[in-house]
């Protein structure tokens, strides 16, 4: 036991040493830091105004098109004789063009749109949807119904709130698909960042052939799990890190930048949905999500992050070690033995990103059961609550593929380290595994 | 102070290790004689515990040999040397002999003598990828015996040295014998076996084919050859000179009075004898006739 933690102290303490675990330490939020305020900042600033020019041969549109958003507005033209689409645009100094002629329903060469390197997807959504509302308008209008009436109704919405059965509690799945996602990319990260360290730490000592000389004095498999366990606690002390300095950026932030604060309040990571849904909102509804994201279980949500980072990062950084183990010096062979474990991780975080939106689907329960995948899955489930049964079978079948995984590699990882300048063969592999 | 019993290590296309017993006496300096190939490393990992032998017996000062309690007595040094290219020499040499069970203050004790002895002091602060190659072998002797095993084992320990830094390594495992170490070591180089060892083995095919002291085997291969150096031509005994040089004669007696005969010439003509001694076989020729014997034998059994 004294000698595996001289092996986790030194894997530690030379990697904490490096400069270079100093600048990712204090970079990485920066950067992650930089990119949020520039979008942000981005996206407060209005952008230019586009103007786009209605060429309504149909004259359907007549004068009806007239609101205008702080991205677009409207300008009705006309075409001078044997003027071009580009020309019409240049002259009465468009960006887009849109051209009705006459229609009758259905058509959708009936409606054109222009514009100097193709038209945004974003501009043709905002056409498409005032279009219709005019169109509609006009229909009920030619059904009878007044231009009163209309208004009044479309005024009008109803309102709804979800309830989660077990706890009787108001959810929000916007804010639960946001926390989900953000929590299952984070530990996909982790697992390939940081399992990727242990099978370059092994390699290294493979190809510097000091395993040799440190197996002598101490086991395999002590040696193996010294690593595992040193570069672990290398990316635990980084996230703690990482968490002090985003929480002081956060409280430092409305400072640098006066105004800002407010949309970032909440200081979670946000998926678009929610960040376009925010932008929509009044000060009232942006109390209920912070209260929503307030709401959350973050006790059971940030101690079942640090269980599936700790079991997803054991589980696969012992499978790492094992492919370190085999490779010789050429880094290509890393890069085949390492896609039977890239594979179950992709594999996982495909199935996370289905979870957020349906986090009860049959293919989301057994992904956050099969420990290849549950770290990655079931983080993405839990804010939205996941029965005690499952969360539990969970983490027994993680716990078990965990030590299942390890038993494995280790047997591997002990013959591997002693094989120099020699390619090994998965039917071999399969032989050291079955040797006792 | 080791006893090894029928040990064999077969892999998926060989036997590495087919059937071997050796005894090593304490304080004694083993070799492990063979060509590349011919099962010395896989031998010497079974001994350093790094590898269970699949079947036999590792005695180990009259017990049974049990890897984690006996590694802190052993000091192995692979044939591939290697240590921690972008670690401090001083941290790293700290590290593997607090690895070997030492405390931290006995280390420092250690690579504080080891240090004095072969002027590593200046070492400390640099990393590994500094050193040249002779330096880093060099701090890698030392690592390997910080913790003063009583078995030391050195898989080719002179491959890659330069002859400066070889005699300073030979020197150090002559003083580690004396001092009682049991030094076990390979090589595939006969003339350093015949230099250092006192008791060696002869491995082939992972079969010892030759055991003993070094001796007793010379002894047992010697072939009553015999060197005379003359001031005069001798003009006799032509039917036992097999090699001749100016008035340096190679003898081969066929039976023991012909020493008697030829000394007796010499004096009894006023022949003076400059030089006279018995010619032993290098233990390489000893090898060669052993390995190819062998190699016959396997051929007359296979055909």
């Amino acid at each position: 036991m004294n000698k595996i933690w001289l092996i986790i102290k030194r894997e530690y303490l030379t990697r904490v040493r490096k400069k270079s675990f100093l600048v990712t330490t204090i970079l990485i939020p920066l950067l992650i830091f930089g990119l949020m305020t520039s979008m942000i900042v981005l996206s407060l600033k209005s952008e230019q105004k586009q103007t786009i020019a209605v060429l309504d041969d149909s004259g359907f549109f007549k004068h009806k098109l007239d609101t205008s958003s702080e991205s677009y507005s409207f300008k009705y033209v006309d075409r001078m004789q044997g003027e071009s689409n580009k020309q019409l645009i240049e002259r009465t100094k468009s960006d887009i063009l849109l051209h009705v002629f006459p229609f009758n329903g259905m058509d959708a060469d009936s409606i054109l749109l222009y514009k100097e390197g193709g038209v945004s997807l974003s501009a043709k959504s905002y056409i498409g949807d005032e279009l219709n509302t005019q169109y509609q308008i006009r229909l009920l209008e030619s059904a009878g119904i007044d231009k009163v009436q209309i208004d009044s109704i479309n005024s009008r919405s109803l309102q709804m709130k979800s309830y989660d059965l077990e706890n009787n509690k108001e959810t929000n799945s916007e804010i639960a698909s946001s926390i989900g996602y953000a929590m299952g990319f984070l530990i996909y990260i982790i697992i390939f960042i940081y399992g990727a360290g242990v099978m370059r730490g092994v390699m290294e000592e493979k190809t510097n052939r000091i395993a040799e000389v440190i197996v002598s004095s101490v086991k395999p498999f002590q040696l193996m799990m010294g690593k595992i366990i040193g570069i672990g606690l290398v990316g635990l002390t980084q996230f703690i890190m990482w968490g002090v300095l985003m929480l002081i950026l956060q409280l430092a932030l409305p400072l640098l930048i006066p105004g800002l604060g407010e949309s970032m309040h909440t200081g979670m990571p946000m998926s678009p949905d929610v960040q376009t849904a925010m932008q929509s909102i009044d000060e009232n509804d942006k109390m209920k999500i912070y209260n929503a994201i307030m709401d959350q279980n973050w006790g059971m949500i940030l101690s079942c992050f640090l269980f599936y980072f700790l079991g997803g990062y054991f589980l696969y950084a012992a499978m790492f070690a094992a492919v370190g183990s085999l490779v010789n010096e050429d880094p290509q062979e890393a890069q085949q033995l390492t896609i039977p474990i890239t594979m179950p991780i992709i594999f996982g975080f495909i199935i996370m990103a289905t979870s957020v939106k349906d986090p009860n689907s049959s293919l989301s329960i057994f992904g956050s059961l099969f420990p290849l995948t549950s770290p990655i899955v079931m983080m993405a489930r839990i804010p939205y609550g996941v029965p005690l049964w499952q969360l539990i079978l969970s983490m027994v079948f993680l716990v078990l593929g965990f030590v299942l995984m390890t038993w494995l590699s280790a047997k591997i990882y002990r013959t591997g380290i002693l094989l120099y300048g020699k390619k090994v063969s998965w039917k071999e592999i399969i032989k050291w595994m079955r040797y006792s | 102070m080791l006893e090894l019993q029928h040990l064999k290590k077969y892999y998926a296309t060989q036997k590495a290790v087919d059937d071997i017993s050796l005894t090593i006496r304490e304080g004694s300096i083993f070799g492990l004689l063979g060509p590349n190939g011919a099962g010395k490393s896989s031998l010497l990992r079974m001994v350093t515990g790094i590898t269970m032998p699949d079947e036999g017996k590792i005695m180990m000062g009259g017990e049974a040999f049990d890897p984690v309690k006996h590694s802190r007595y052993i000091g192995y040094m692979p044939e591939e040397r290697g240590l921690y290219k972008k670690m401090k020499i001083g941290e790293q040499t700290l590290y593997l002999a607090q690895l070997k069970g030492l405390s931290k203050i006995e280390s420092m004790q250690k690579i504080k003598y080891w240090f004095d002895k072969l002027d590593m002091n200046s070492w400390w602060n640099k990393k590994v990828e500094d050193l040249s190659k002779g330096m880093s072998q060099k701090l890698q002797f030392v690592t390997t015996v910080i913790h003063d095993p009583k078995l030391l084992i050195l898989d080719e320990p002179f491959s890659g040295l330069d002859p400066v830094n070889s005699e300073v390594i030979k020197n150090e495992i002559f003083e580690l014998a004396q001092k009682g170490t049991t030094i076990l070591f390979s090589t595939h180089r006969m003339e350093q076996v015949e230099e250092i060892c006192e008791d060696i083995a002869l491995v082939h095919q992972g079969k010892v084919i030759l055991n003993g002291s070094v001796v007793e085997i010379k002894q047992q291969f010697k072939e009553n050859k015999f060197r005379l150096e003359t001031d005069q031509a001798l003009n006799h005994f032509d039917e036992l000179i097999i090699d001749q040089k100016n008035t340096t004669y190679t003898f081969q007696y066929k039976e023991p009075e012909n020493a008697k005969q030829v000394l007796g010439y010499c004096l009894s003509h006023d022949i003076q004898i400059l030089n006279y001694q018995e010619l032993l076989p290098s233990l390489n020729d000893i090898f060669i006739r052993k390995v190819e014997g062998s190699a016959a034998r396997t051929f007359s059994i296979n055909s």
